[in-house]
């Protein structure tokens, strides 16, 4: 390459897309973080700095405890399932089954699917009195029970729809990385006498690893990222008890227009994504470098 | 795909994985399938199954009659498709100064690219707003699409790419006397196609769908996408007509569904290629 352009070349192929990383990425994140220790401005009055207010208040606010602690949940109860699932989905598709390509698309569907339009669908499912659930569980003379009503069950029937949503989207990662196994340790695993699920947990689940720990780290992205289906379905209710700690983000920054106090709760989700962010970079890619 | 012809396990019980796998298939495809139950029927069976049940395409038409749906496709088509040039080009050219050049501050670089992998611009909402208010682009397709234009994952993607062309190849190239940029075009984009194509396919179903971030910035039909459009229109309604939005849901979807049958196999080899294991 050209010494004296080689200097300056990568620079400007950089900048198109640093500048609207910062611009969008960057920049929001530190001015997150500095509008969270300033009240919100409200008509006349400016912003004025009122130090760790916002957080002090956000430690007494019941709904972003509830908001936070649904959110483990969440995750907790949608990453470990979509990822079983998924790589279940993963072995059988790349198996001879019958209608493989068929299965493929129907695992896949809900991927390609507007979470929005199906959230409608998913919304019809849990409905009380006809909903298809209700249905069914009154063919089996089952009591009625609302679904989404019950701040017990709502959280429940939320990650159902995230989990199938998911497990198809992490299905094609899955499927990528059991085709690059060589078909000859199949074949000699079955030499040896191997059963199906020895040959599973000896050779496929260990040389699966690097992919799970991809998919783990885009999961727990996910669950502090999906919400769409919490605003068409139930808007966080009843009672918060479906709110999560984006779509509260959400209700306070866009229905109640506290940005500073919005702000706040931003940074602790930030701060959520920087642990995620830490584990990966310092422990995940010790073994796994960008080269 | 590697077809699988022999069986090393021997007899294993196919018939009931086979059964297991689409029992599952058939759960994971029922909210489909609802929607198109529902769609083509009349609304007395929106939620009542029987066999005899006359088809329709009424649902069709009137859901196209109640929301501006041409406007919704139109914008929809739009952000999706300056999403994607903006993002092609961008992220070409920034995976190209990574693993082609070597300079001084290209792994903190690199960093700052991937952050935006864990924090994305859905979670900045309230900030990303406020710039689109200040830049005087709130409820535009532009203030839609803007935050999405530089993809650290399609920077990523590429960077690993364009990494496993051979160095031989791009300095016979500087020896006829090519540029970086002829390079870059002649050599390495060619070289890259399955890539662009798994991450178009990404890209156009992640915009396509998504939600959150537009359904703040826009207000007007005229920069609604459709994920918006439908929200604002099955929520308008006192009782919601089940046959009316899985009919809008299935039109709003039919693009990537269609898309999705047609690419299947190269986008799944794509995800092979890319080596992102």
């Amino acid at each position: 390459m050209n010494r004296t352009h080689s200097s300056i070349t990568p620079w400007l192929l950089l900048l198109p897309a640093m500048t609207l990383l910062v611009a969008f990425t960057h920049y929001p994140a530190v001015a997150t973080f500095w509008h969270s220790f300033f009240s919100t401005p409200k008509g006349a009055n400016p912003a004025v700095f009122v130090g760790l207010e916002n957080y002090a208040l956000m430690a007494d606010d019941p709904v972003f405890w509830r908001a936070f602690t649904n959110n483990l949940w969440f995750a907790l109860g949608t990453i470990p399932v979509s990822i079983a699932l998924a790589i279940l989905m993963a072995l059988w598709v790349n198996d001879r089954l019958m209608g493989r390509g068929l299965l493929r698309l129907a695992y896949f569907t809900p991927t390609v699917l507007p979470m929005i339009a199906v959230a409608n669908i998913w919304l019809f499912f849990y409905t009380p009195q006809y909903g298809l659930l209700e249905q069914l569980t009154g063919a089996l003379g089952l009591p009625s029970h609302n679904w989404l009503g019950n701040p017990n069950t709502v959280l429940g029937a939320m990650m159902v729809v995230a989990i199938w949503k998911e497990a198809g989207f992490f299905m094609i990662f899955y499927l990528a990385a059991l085709q690059q196994i060589s078909p000859v340790l199949a074949e000699a695993a079955g030499l040896e006498g191997a059963s199906r699920w020895q040959y599973f947990r000896m050779v496929q689940f260990p040389l699966l690893m690097p992919t799970t720990l991809f998919v783990l780290i885009n999961a727990l992205i996910n669950s502090f990222r999906l919400v769409d289906h919490i605003v068409v379905m139930t808007k966080g209710g009843p009672d918060n008890a479906s709110s999560l700690l984006l779509y509260y983000i959400y209700e306070v920054g866009f229905a109640f227009w506290d940005s500073s106090y919005a702000a706040a709760l931003t940074v602790v989700l930030l701060a959520m994504l920087g642990v995620i962010a830490f584990v990966k970079f310092r422990i995940l890619d010790r073994r796994t470098h960008y080269q | 795909m590697i077809p699988q012809t022999s069986n090393p396990f021997g007899e294993r019980n196919r018939t009931l994985e086979t059964l297991s796998a689409w029992v599952l298939g058939l759960l994971w495809l029922l909210p489909l399938l609802y929607a198109i139950w529902t769609a083509f029927h009349p609304a007395e069976f929106a939620t009542r199954f029987s066999l005899t049940a006359p088809l329709t395409l009424k649902n069709f038409a009137n859901a196209w009659d109640a929301a501006p749906f041409p406007r919704y496709f139109l914008n929809t088509f739009l952000l999706v498709t300056m999403i994607l040039a903006a993002q092609m080009v961008l992220a070409t050219l920034a995976a190209y100064a990574f693993a082609r050049f070597e300079f001084r501050g290209s792994n903190l670089m690199f960093m700052l690219v991937l952050l935006q992998l864990m924090v994305m611009p859905d979670i900045l909402i309230v900030e990303n707003y406020n710039t689109m208010n200040l830049l005087g682009l709130r409820d535009t397709i532009l203030s839609i699409g803007l935050p999405y234009f530089a993809s650290a994952f399609g920077i990523f993607l590429l960077r690993q790419t364009f990494k496993t062309v051979p160095r031989e190849l791009d300095e016979a190239a500087t020896v006829e006397g090519a540029s970086a940029l002829q390079i870059l075009m002649q050599v390495y984009v060619p070289l890259a196609k399955p890539i662009y194509i798994a991450f178009g396919l990404v890209s156009i179903s992640t915009h396509w769908n998504n939600f959150l971030w537009p359904l703040i910035v826009t207000n007007s039909v005229e920069s609604r996408p459709l994920t918006v459009g439908l929200q604002v229109f099955s929520s308008t309604d006192q009782g919601v007509d089940w046959s009316i939005i899985t009919a809008a849901t299935l039109m709003t979807s039919a693009p990537l569904l269609l898309a999705f049958l047609l690419f299947q196999r190269q986008f799944v080899q794509s995800f092979m290629r890319a080596g992102i294991r």
